[in-house]
């Protein structure tokens, strides 16, 4: 086993649904260099509360800045775009999504596959569970000069979507959302197609929902984060309510159950991982810029995340929620209010709480990263009551999303390593009962 | 320094040597703890007894720092098995070990200086110093000639030495005797060049490995110490049994800061939030909370009753409240990292500082004492704003509810230690055990050795690297 | 008491001033950490409501009109030691939700019934949610301010939402929320607002009578005051300062932006002023006067109007969605209105609202010529020595670039 993982280590997924996803975002970025020439419009928007059904409904072409963002880092270019960004004025202090997306822009706009973004025809602003979405899309405007439409997603305290809030979001989608996409589109939305969208949705999120759960066997079919964060790809972007997604997610549902008949694990940079040495949760987003490095840090010590709270940013499938073909625009509001990030901190808790249990997990961590204060503020105190609640020990790390600056390979590593050890020292003494700890010495 | 002594009896030698020994040879678990200024090395018995520790500076060969620290601890087990043939002797014969020890320590210092002096002359042949051979080298070999003659004041009971490196000690008498020969009138002696050649020979001399044959030097040691007549004999066997019994090294444990660049294969690696829990826990049984304030990291530590870490936190990127903090401040007061403590104990008042940020940390204090407040009263409010930084990483990891141990290299600084004390009560009450120990920079190494001694037990004792050799 | 020594040697309160005893009473109402005059007033009226609330805006009015006292929970400033606190938060996060929970779990708030957490980030938004865990036996309210500026959307969606939060507040120990009182408390509130606007009228007109760190102190200290006495204490400085003969001095007039949340110290603004920069305008305590001008205290239905106000006069901060207006529009408006020379931005540091703004702003005032600094503080800042000497370099540049032009 390496224990220096491999700057160009492969791409660790190398299954055929991972091929498949490839062939699919080409696909879509084939349309975008082109969507000019083929008189296509484009709309900008964000991955929590996205209504990708609704423009899918009006042929209209997302565009996530997000993910190019974190495609940025994978391609080890977000430190650039980002000094870029902070050459221009932008402080150290923010978030690196928006800095690395402003640099990109001033860098020429060039995407993931090479191919150059078309500029937006409209920003879609949903406002979901993300202070920063509102300035980022406020700093896009300054830069494209484009029209931007709001919805502004209210935020679930007490993990309670009310009436009132529903209520709200259809409103804004009647009469300000909607209006703005026909009128870009040139044409009236029709309700038909935003449903048989909708429809096509759910199939591809039962089939994830499958996947998901796959992760309460051992061994662990899947890695839920690491492994997790390529499975969420198509039905957190540009491809929910499409037949392509329900093709992808059907073909990753046969190679998980597959792997389970096999008692397989999860393909990961260190190898096929069927010893399972620790079973883990995990909160936060991970580390872009040094993506496979962090999980090398998990797979070399045969460590498989069971269960995530990133993969649910956009949307909480597997707590039941399902698209609804026959109510469009209040399925809607209710997929933009569950998202993980739009949930207060006690519900957060609650829901940690609910993996690490359901999950059977030997462990929780937190990877807490600069820039994103949603997920961030609160973290430690989410720390401390999971420990509380479920008696399983917590460990804490700290990172970026795509700031290479701020993932210290050693620190993080160090931390890693200490607290699987402890996971360890602490299984070993229950098995083993009183630790020989003998009488005070002097040194 | 020869000693009269009078043995009252004169055991057989084999036989001592035999109930200390077991198995024919003195089996012992190692832990080596890699720090980022020091390396420490503990050795445990079978029985869990510490029998042997070691320390050496890291500087910036591992592998050697590594091998030196657990060659000393290696020297100090051969020590504590000597002290136990003395000890069956009777009194008389146990007073015997501390000099023998000295005298040993003296032979360690001497074959060093010899290092030292051939390493510089060795300098002196290089073309770079054409120039100045002439002036340098007679004055070279002056400063260690004096040296070698006072080499023998360093040691001996009692000797008071200001350290054990190599490095400080040799460092401090050429400083000190090329001075002395630079400031006599026209001598025409370059001090700075002089001392230039030890700054560059002394890394050398520090990364280089020689093997030690412990019987060799001891006989010879012995040699200046023991005393005459018809007991010597019996003595000298003691010498020659002990320098030439077996130890064997069962188990191995390493840890430490960066363990990624650690010369210890993968699976003899502890974390060192493992082993300094442990070895806190070990010398202080009563503890479930330790906290560690070391050069580059600050951990906040929970153990449970049998020393095993539960929860850890430790400071986040930010480095503010390190003891490297500490040492900015140092060199901006030029001032020794010793002197910082003491100084700040002297405060009058404690100036409200409220950033520990390192970066800042010289501008800041260059502002306040412009301002025209007091050094000690700024350095007062410099560690109380450091043990603050502590106490969050503290509460972070679960707090204090039990007795509370505090180790690492600050916990020498009498100030951060007073502070400490004081927080903790104000924060947690004043019914809390807050523990410190001279010795605590060994915690490490010690949990280290123990986890050692776990896997020995469990019969997959990790093995022992040999480190880099020669 | 002030500890920092700074102060205390740039900082006397004159004797002989008219205003000397009124702005002492100002300190020490923002100095009172331990919030004993909540308690007083609390003790003086049984069984009333007592509810904090976070910067920036809260609905103050809501509060009153159930017989309550809203007391504005700003941070700790350089006063109070950080230990729990920063136990909760990485070193990436702003300071203020650090002093606060320090101040929460050290028992400083214990007088308060409630507290209500607007949306101001999301720093401050999922210290709600600890709010809850750490003290569930208080109220804790999340205010959703909206961000759609519609009244039948908008509108309804906030005053739905104040309807919910009076209702809460009542299940709480508050009276119940009655129309007549709501309008009593929007015209108080109107009263505050109107004395506020005398007080910035005066620093703008006559900056030498009343500086920005005296009014910083005037408006900060009615955080924990019913909206009428704090009028009427603003009202009574504004008089008495007319009446100091301090002389007009040479300084640059500077707007300063930025410092809308976690609260500069006082001792932060006396040094920009020593640097020689009148501030006549500013954004410190937003929230006392966020929405520009009068509330329809005379509404059918007070309860949306109250929200009408904040939609349709809420003051364009950062972390408002501005819809339809340019951005930068509103400081450069400012800025004429008070023939300021420049602006500084002074935000918080990891102040996202504050930061990811100000790079639009700072082109904006490129763009309208306007002369602007920047730099970033933490409410526990407590050395200021190069703050002064940037803001110092900056006015010294703004009157040579003022003669250039």
């Amino acid at each position: 086993m390496a224990d220096r993982p491999s700057k160009d280590a492969p791409a660790p997924n190398k299954d055929d649904s991972q091929k498949r996803q490839k062939d699919m975002i080409a696909d879509h970025f084939d349309k975008l260099s082109r969507s000019k020439a083929d008189g296509k419009k484009v709309v900008y928007t964000f991955v929590p509360g996205n209504l990708t059904e609704l423009l899918l409904a009006l042929d209209l072409l997302p565009v996530l800045p997000e993910i190019n963002a974190l495609q940025s880092g994978m391609r080890k270019k977000s430190g650039g775009y980002i000094a870029e960004a902070e050459k221009a004025g932008h402080s150290e202090d923010v978030c690196t999504y928006v800095k690395c997306d402003i640099g990109m822009i001033k860098s020429g706009n060039i995407g993931p596959t090479g191919q150059k973004l078309p500029e937006p025809d409209l920003l879609l602003l949903s406002y979901t569970g993300c202070f920063t979405f509102l300035k980022w899309f406020e700093l896009l405007q300054h830069e494209y000069n484009c029209p931007v439409v709001m919805l502004h997603v209210p935020y679930q305290p007490d993990g309670v979507a009310t009436p009132a809030m529903r209520e709200y979001i259809v409103e804004q989608l009647e009469n300000e959302v909607i209006p703005a996409l026909e009128k870009l589109a040139g044409k009236k939305l029709d309700y038909d197609e935003l449903s048989r969208r909708l429809a096509l949705s759910r199939i591809a999120e039962d089939d994830l929902v499958a996947v998901w759960e796959s992760a309460k066997h051992t061994p662990s079919p899947i890695d839920g984060y690491f492994g997790g964060v390529y499975y969420i790809g198509p039905i957190f972007s540009s491809f929910r309510g499409s037949q392509d997604a329900i093709d992808y997610y059907r073909l990753l549902r046969a190679e998980v159950e597959e792997r389970i008949r096999l008692g397989q694990g999860p393909t990961t940079p260190d190898g096929r991982m069927d010893e399972q040495k620790y079973r883990l949760v995990v909160e936060g987003p991970p580390n872009w810029t040094s993506f496979n490095d962090f999980w090398h840090m998990f797979s070399k010590e045969q460590a498989v995340v069971c269960a995530s709270t990133y993969t649910r940013v956009g949307g909480l499938y597997d707590q039941g929620f399902r698209h609804d073909p026959s109510q469009p625009l209040e399925s809607l509001a209710d997929y933009c209010l569950g998202c993980y990030t739009n949930l207060g901190l006690p519900s957060r808790i609650d829901l940690i709480e609910k993996y690490v249990r359901e999950y059977n997990a030997d462990g929780f961590l937190i990877n807490s990263v600069k820039s994103c204060n949603s997920f961030s503020a609160g973290q430690l105190l989410i720390l401390r009551e999971i420990e509380k609640r479920t008696g399983v020990p917590g460990g804490f790390i700290e990172s970026d999303l795509v700031d290479p600056r701020y993932f210290g390979k050693a620190n993080i590593e160090n931390r890693v390593q200490s607290f699987l050890q402890m996971l360890d020292a602490r299984k070993t003494r229950m098995i083993n009962a009183p630790m020989r700890s003998g009488p005070a010495v002097h040194v | 320094m020869q000693t009269q002594t009078i043995l009252h009896s004169t055991p057989d030698v084999r036989a001592v040597l035999a109930a200390a020994m077991p198995s024919g040879a003195m089996e012992v678990t190692v832990g080596i703890d890699l720090g980022s200024t020091t390396t420490k090395a503990i050795l445990l018995d079978t029985s869990g007894q510490i029998v042997g520790r070691g320390i050496t500076n890291s500087r910036s060969n591992y592998e050697v720092a590594a091998a030196v620290a657990r060659e000393e601890a290696l020297t100090a087990v051969r020590f504590s098995l000597l002290g136990r043939v003395l000890e069956s002797a009777g009194q008389a014969a146990q007073q015997l070990a501390e000099p023998l020890t000295e005298a040993f320590r003296l032979e360690l210092y001497m074959g060093e200086l010899a290092a030292l002096r051939s390493e510089i002359l060795g300098l002196l042949e290089k073309p770079g110093h054409a120039a100045h051979r002439a002036a340098l080298q007679p004055a070279a070999e002056a400063v260690l000639d004096k040296m070698a003659q006072t080499a023998s004041s360093l040691f001996g009971p009692g000797a008071g030495r200001k350290s054990d490196f190599f490095r400080d000690l040799a460092g401090a008498a050429y400083v000190a005797e090329a001075e002395a020969l630079a400031n006599v009138k026209g001598s025409g002696v370059p001090f700075e060049r002089l001392v230039g050649l030890y700054d560059r020979a002394i890394l050398d001399v520090e990364t280089r490995l020689e093997s030690r044959d412990f019987g060799v030097l001891l006989e010879k040691a012995a040699m200046h110490v023991l005393p005459v007549g018809e007991r010597a004999s019996w003595l000298r066997e003691v010498v020659r049994a002990v320098g030439s019994s077996r130890i064997a090294e069962v188990a191995f444990v390493g840890t430490g800061y960066g363990r990624q660049t650690l010369p210890f294969p993968k699976e003899t690696v502890r974390s060192e939030i493992l082993c300094h829990g442990r070895g806190a826990h070990r010398i202080f049984p009563g503890t479930r909370t330790v906290l560690d304030i070391g050069g580059q990291d600050t951990k906040g530590i929970q153990v449970d009753d049998g020393g095993v870490v539960t929860s850890f936190q430790m400071n986040d990127r930010c480095a503010a409240g390190c003891g490297r903090y500490l040492g900015y401040i140092a060199d901006e007061l030029n001032l020794g990292l010793h002197e910082l403590g003491p100084l700040a104990l002297q405060a009058k008042k404690q100036v409200r500082v409220n950033s520990t940020c390192t970066v800042f940390a010289g501008a800041e204090l260059r502002d306040r004492l412009a301002l025209g407040q007091r050094r000690e009263d700024i350095l007062a409010g410099l560690h109380r704003a450091i043990m603050l930084r502590a106490m969050s990483i503290l509460a972070r990891s679960g707090g204090i509810s039990d007795q509370f141990t505090f180790t690492g290299g600050v916990c020498n600084n009498p100030m951060a230690v007073k502070v400490l004390r004081e927080l903790v009560a104000q924060t947690y009450g004043e019914n809390i055990t807050v523990n410190t120990h001279s010795s605590s920079i060994y915690m490490g190494a010690l949990g280290a050795s123990m986890y050692a001694l776990d896997d020995h037990h469990a019969g997959r004792g990790g093995i022992l690297p040999t480190f880099a050799q020669g | 008491m002030s500890s920092s020594d700074f102060v205390s040697q740039v900082a006397p309160i004159k004797a002989a001033d008219p205003c000397g005893a009124l702005l002492q009473r100002c300190r020490t109402l923002v100095e009172d950490h331990e919030l004993n005059h909540v308690k007083q007033w609390k003790a003086a009226n049984p069984g009333a409501f007592v509810m904090g609330h976070m910067p920036i805006y809260a609905p103050r009015a809501l509060v009153e009109a159930q017989g309550g006292l809203a007391v504005a929970v700003f941070g700790g400033g350089e006063e109070v030691d950080i230990i729990r606190g920063d136990s909760y938060f990485q070193s990436y996060i702003c300071h203020i939700p650090r002093s606060t929970i320090e101040l929460g779990l050290g028992g400083q708030l214990d007088v308060l019934d409630g507290m209500m957490f607007p949306s101001i980030c999301d720093v401050i938004r999922n210290l709600g949610g600890m709010w809850k865990i750490l003290f569930p036996n208080k109220y804790s309210a999340y205010v959703d301010l909206p961000q759609n500026f519609a009244q039948g959307i908008g509108g309804k969606f906030y005053a739905h939402e104040l309807g919910r939060i009076a209702e809460e507040m009542h299940k709480f120990g508050a009276q119940k929320l009655e129309p007549e009182k709501l309008r009593q408390a929007m015209r108080d509130e109107n009263l505050r607002r109107a004395a506020i606007g005398k007080l910035d009228e005066l620093r703008r007109t006559e900056p030498h009578r009343c500086l920005a760190s005296e009014a910083y102190l005037l408006v900060r200290a009615g955080g924990g005051l019913l909206a009428k006495e704090h009028a009427a204490m603003i009202e009574e400085f504004v008089l008495a300062a007319k009446k100091r003969d301090t002389r007009p001095r040479d300084n640059v007039r500077v707007v300063l932006v930025g410092a809308f949340c976690e609260q500069a110290p006082v001792d932060l603004i006396r040094a920009l002023e020593k640097a020689g920069c009148d501030i006549v305008d500013d954004d410190f305590q937003l929230g006392m006067r966020m929405i520009e001008g009068d509330l329809d205290a005379e509404a059918e239905d007070p309860l949306l109007a109250l929200a009408m106000g904040f939609i349709k006069k809420g003051a364009a901060v950062a972390s408002r969605y501005i819809a339809d207006e340019v951005k930068g529009k509103s400081l450069i408006d400012k800025v004429k209105a008070s023939k300021a020379d420049g602006v500084i931005f002074a935000a918080a540091s990891f102040c996202d609202p504050a930061l990811l703004d100000q790079p639009m702003l700072e082109v904006a005032m490129d763009e309208a010529k306007i002369p602007h600094t920047s730099f970033k503080y933490a409410e526990n800042t407590g050395q200021f020595q190069v703050i002064r000497e940037q803001a110092g370099a900056f006015s010294d540049a703004v009157k040579l670039w003022g003669q250039v032009e």
